[in-house]
């Protein structure tokens, strides 16, 4: 589902030249639970924005799907993540303006689905993740494990194939944690990619690929 | 995304900052309702004028003797020259025009009125029954004039409700015989209380029927005439056949002025537009004004809502989607700000009003649908480039900035 070929990312800050990605190589199989684990600053973010197409690579191939994404324009991006992919954040990005409802159907909102279908689906998925009686709340009134299982929710509506995960736990305690961690599995049991970054050794045990980065570089790579 | 569904979201935001929306609104609606206000003045004082002219009827030609040069220089011939009289037998010849409906001649002067040792002065008008047609008046008592040829000389009056009042006291004037100067003049009708009317305050006159007036006050010439054409389209040639006869009888000469109400009627009607116009423009200025603060909000907007944007450009929201939600926005606060100042300018061009009955002080339709219109191009115009400053953020350090 995904191949990487020589990504590098560099960043310029002031006089300064930082490579974020140094000719990163990568395949991952549709189905995956792969984990990213790494020291602060080794690239990591930098690689899931990247695999998110939510930042071009300054050189490499990155085919999705078979096709190479690497070039394509902002808009055509936009459309590929709609249709492929779903985010879940440390913060969890929720629009605080809205209900946990309205969040989830954000998603099918900009893809130009009806209201009535948007509903309907958007139940089924706060259902699925176990806030049936949440669904009114805005995120000001849920607690931060609720509030990361809304933006799963959201997350997984318009059914992506590949998820990216960047630290979703890192905010929580370890209770809630454990369980939007068990939801993920959940989901990746059913067939979806999962790429998830962290810091817990215990996930980088579970997961089926256990990748480490350092410096840019992918240093380790180890399989199940 | 639908457009009803960004509607919903943009509507949500301004919901979410009350402030932000109030201040927008706030400008706009002033914005607007200046607009309403000085067009309302100029509109007013338009009314005003015409209703002055209209009570005439706007199908009426003018004729005073003497040629009045307007837009020109006055011929040397006709400075220093006397003016010649417009006579009785010139008012009988317009009259016999092919053009001409009906004529009002005027003669005016005032003279001592007696009955039965009370002596009062009071406003002679000598006219025909025309008078009372073209002015509307209303009879207490008895008729206006006969309608009598304009050269025959009938010893009639008919007064004024004060002129009546006051030299018959509780008597009926009617058929009652009195004194101006050495003429005996019977009494035929009294005209209800009717205040100014055009130049004559009708209450402290006496009509006489011109012919006997003229020998009242001894003289030839007719003042004024007023000439209603047989219909408007032949407004034109009924002006030139006036000035023809009249040159006729007076050896050649152009020696009257003919004005055409509608005429001038139009001419202040063009004037005042372009004084509403011109107060609406001045009052635009402050919508351009509110505009300007509209980019500023919506760049707090932006600013204040960048991980929001971060967010949909990582669920798939393009470019021109993030542009609509915030122009939708723009246009929602400056469409209610415009409504809202349509209400504040007509409360307050109700107040005027109020304040001065006489001036029907109103925004026209066409100046409150520009106002709006305006208001919400300004949000649009002055909403795009923060709408394009959100939509060229980069969706990781928008996500970022939290
Ligand atoms: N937008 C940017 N501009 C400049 N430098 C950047 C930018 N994004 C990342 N970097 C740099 O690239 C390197 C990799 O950053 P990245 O965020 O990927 O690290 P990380 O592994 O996710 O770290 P952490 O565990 O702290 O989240 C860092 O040195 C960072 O300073
Ligand atoms: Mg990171």
């Amino acid at each position: 589902m995904i191949e990487l070929v020589d990504i590098c990312r560099e960043f310029t800050v002031g006089e300064e030249r930082v490579q974020a990605l140094k000719n990163v190589n990568l395949k991952i199989e549709q189905g995956e639970y792969a984990s990213i684990m790494g020291p602060s600053g080794s690239g990591k973010s930098t690689l899931l924005n990247v695999l998110g197409l939510l930042d071009t690579p300054d050189s490499g191939k990155y085919f999705l799907n078979g096709s190479n994404v690497a070039q394509l324009s902002d808009d055509e991006l936009a459309a590929r993540r709609q249709q492929v992919i779903g985010f879940v954040f440390q913060s969890f990005h929720l629009i605080s303006r809205m209900t946990a409802l309205e969040n989830v159907e954000l998603p099918m909102t900009l893809s130009g689905l009806s209201a009535s279908k948007r509903r309907k689906r958007a139940e089924q998925m706060l259902e699925r993740t176990g806030l049936a009686d949440r669904m009114g709340h805005r995120p000001d009134q849920l607690s931060g494990g609720q509030r990361q299982r809304v933006a799963i929710a959201r997350s997984i509506v318009m059914e992506p194939r590949l998820l990216l995960a960047d630290e979703p736990t890192g905010n929580l305690d370890s209770k809630s944690g454990s369980d939007v961690l068990a939801l993920l599995e959940e989901l990746n049991q059913e067939g979806i990619t999962l790429v998830m970054v962290t810091h817990d050794p215990a996930i980088g045990d579970r997961s089926r690929l256990s990748l480490r980065m350092h410096d840019g570089e992918l240093t380790a790579e180890r399989k199940r | 995304m639908k457009l009803l569904d960004s509607g919903s979201i943009a509507a949500t935001a301004i919901i979410r900052y009350p402030l932000r929306s109030s201040m927008l609104l706030l400008a706009i609606a002033i914005g607007v309702s200046a607009v309403l206000i000085l067009t309302s003045l100029g509109e007013g004082a338009r009314t005003y004028v015409t209703k002055e002219f209209n009570s005439l009827g706007t199908n009426l030609l003018i004729i005073t003797p003497g040629k009045i040069e307007i837009g020109g220089n006055a011929s040397a011939a006709s400075i220093g020259q006397a003016v010649r009289p417009l006579t009785l037998q010139d008012a009988m010849a317009i009259e016999r025009s092919p053009y001409i409906e009906s004529i009002l001649p005027f003669i005016g002067g005032s003279a001592a009125v007696n009955f039965d040792g009370r002596e009062r002065n009071v406003n002679i008008v000598g006219t025909n029954h025309n008078m009372a047609v073209i002015f509307d008046y209303e009879m207490a008592k008895g008729g206006f004039l006969p309608a009598i040829a304009l050269d025959k000389v009938s010893q009639v009056a008919v007064l004024g409700g004060t002129v009546a009042s006051e030299l018959f006291q509780n008597e009926n004037p009617l058929g009652k015989w009195l004194r101006i100067g050495d003429r005996r003049v019977r009494v035929i009708g009294v005209v209800e209380q009717t205040g100014q009317s055009g130049s004559v305050d009708v209450d402290e006159t006496a009509f006489l029927p011109i012919a006997f007036a003229a020998q009242v006050f001894n003289t030839e010439s007719v003042q004024k005439m007023m000439a209603n054409p047989r219909d408007a389209d032949v407004m034109e040639a009924a002006r030139k056949d006036i000035v023809r006869t009249v040159m006729a009888r007076h050896q050649g000469h152009d020696d009257i002025t003919v004005l055409d109400q509608g005429a001038i009627l139009n001419t202040f009607n063009s004037i005042f537009l372009v004084l509403t116009s011109t107060l609406g423009a001045i009052a635009s200025i402050s919508l351009i004004v509110a505009g300007t603060l509209i980019m500023n909000v919506m760049l707090v907007a932006v600013s204040q809502r960048t991980a929001e944007i971060g967010l949909i450009k990582a669920l798939g929201g393009q470019r021109r989607q993030i542009i609509t939600l915030f122009m939708m926005e723009a246009a929602i606060l400056s469409f209610i700000g415009a409504v809202l100042g349509v209400l504040l300018g007509e409360t307050a061009i109700y107040l005027m009003r109020e304040l001065y009955p006489a001036v029907e002080f109103h925004a026209p339709l066409w100046a409150t649908m520009a106002a709006v219109a305006l208001a919400v191009l300004c949000g649009l115009l002055f909403g795009i480039m923060p709408a394009r400053r959100a939509a060229a953020l980069d969706p990781i350090e928008a996500l970022a900035s939290h």
